[in-house]
C-alpha cells in the first residue's frame, strides 16, 4: 500500500496490508505533528505534495527497501491537508521474518523519504506561518 | 524553440506567486539554462539558488540534462515530508 491521502490515516489498516503469514515481525514508524518548533509554540501543520512524484519515488523507496533486507511487505501513507497536533501525517510499516531487516528497513524508508519525497510542509504559530527549511525537518 | 511546463510549490510558489507557468527555450536546452531563465524573471527566487533541485516527468534530473518539448518540469525547493 503506498498511497497519499488528505484525511486520518487508519493505522490498523496499514498494519493489516502488511500481514504476512511467513512475517516474524512487524516494524512501524508514525510520524506525528508536534506542538513545537524551534522553541515556538506550531498550532497546526499543512503538507502539500507534487503527488505524481511523491507516488512515484515513495513507490521507489519501497523496491529499494525490498531490494537492500529480505521483507515480505512494506506499506507507505502519507497524508497531506491539514494535519492537526497528535495526529499522523506519515505512517510506514513493514513486515519480515526477522526483526532486524524489519528496523533496518522501516528505518530506511522514512530516512530516504525525509530527504528525497516532493512533499512540504508549513508550520503555523500565533504570529505567522513558515515552510519548513533546508536545515530542518 | 521549445515550450515547457514548469510546476512550482511551497515557499517558491509563495515567491513566484503562480504555481504553474509555461516557458519558450532554445531547442538543446539544458535544466541549468531553464535555471537561468527562471532567476531572471523572478529574481525573488535568487536566494534559493542552491536549494533547488529540478525534476522532469518525475525523475530528479542534474544540470545537464537536455529538456525536450512539452516536458513536465517541476521546481523543487526543500522538502519536509514525514
Amino acid at each position: 500500500m503506498i498511497e497519499i491521502i488528505n484525511h486520518n490515516i487508519d493505522v490498523a489498516c496499514v498494519l493489516k496490508s502488511v500481514e504476512d503469514p511467513s512475517a516474524g515481525g512487524i516494524d512501524v514508524f508514525i510520524g506525528t505533528t508536534r506542538n513545537h518548533a524551534h522553541g515556538r509554540k506550531v498550532l497546526v501543520l499543512e503538507y502539500e505534495a507534487y503527488q505524481p512524484m511523491a507516488l512515484h519515488v515513495m513507490n521507489t523507496i519501497a523496491e529499494e527497501a525490498r531490494r537492500r533486507w529480505d521483507i515480505r511487505k512494506i506499506s507507505i501513507v502519507h497524508r497531506i491537508g491539514r494535519v492537526d497536533i497528535g495526529e499522523a501525517s506519515i505512517v510506514i510499516a513493514v513486515s519480515a521474518s526477522h526483526r532486524r531487516e524489519a528496523f533496518e528497513a522501516c528505518r530506511y524508508a522514512i530516512d530516504t523519504l525525509k530527504k528525497e519525497v516532493p512533499i512540504w510542509k508549513k508550520e503555523f504559530f500565533d504570529d505567522g506561518e513558515v515552510w519548513v527549511g533546508p536545515e530542518e525537518s | 524553440m521549445i515550450s515547457v511546463n514548469v510546476k512550482l510549490f511551497a515557499m517558491t510558489r509563495d515567491l513566484v506567486g503562480v504555481g504553474d507557468l509555461n516557458l519558450s527555450l532554445p531547442d538543446q536546452s539544458s535544466t541549468s539554462a531553464l535555471m537561468s531563465a527562471l532567476l531572471s524573471r523572478y529574481p525573488q527566487l535568487q536566494p534559493w539558488r542552491h536549494h533547488l533541485r529540478i525534476a522532469v516527468n518525475n525523475e530528479y534530473v542534474g544540470d545537464n540534462h537536455l529538456l525536450r518539448n512539452a516536458d513536465e518540469v517541476a521546481v523543487i525547493p526543500p522538502v519536509s515530508g514525514g
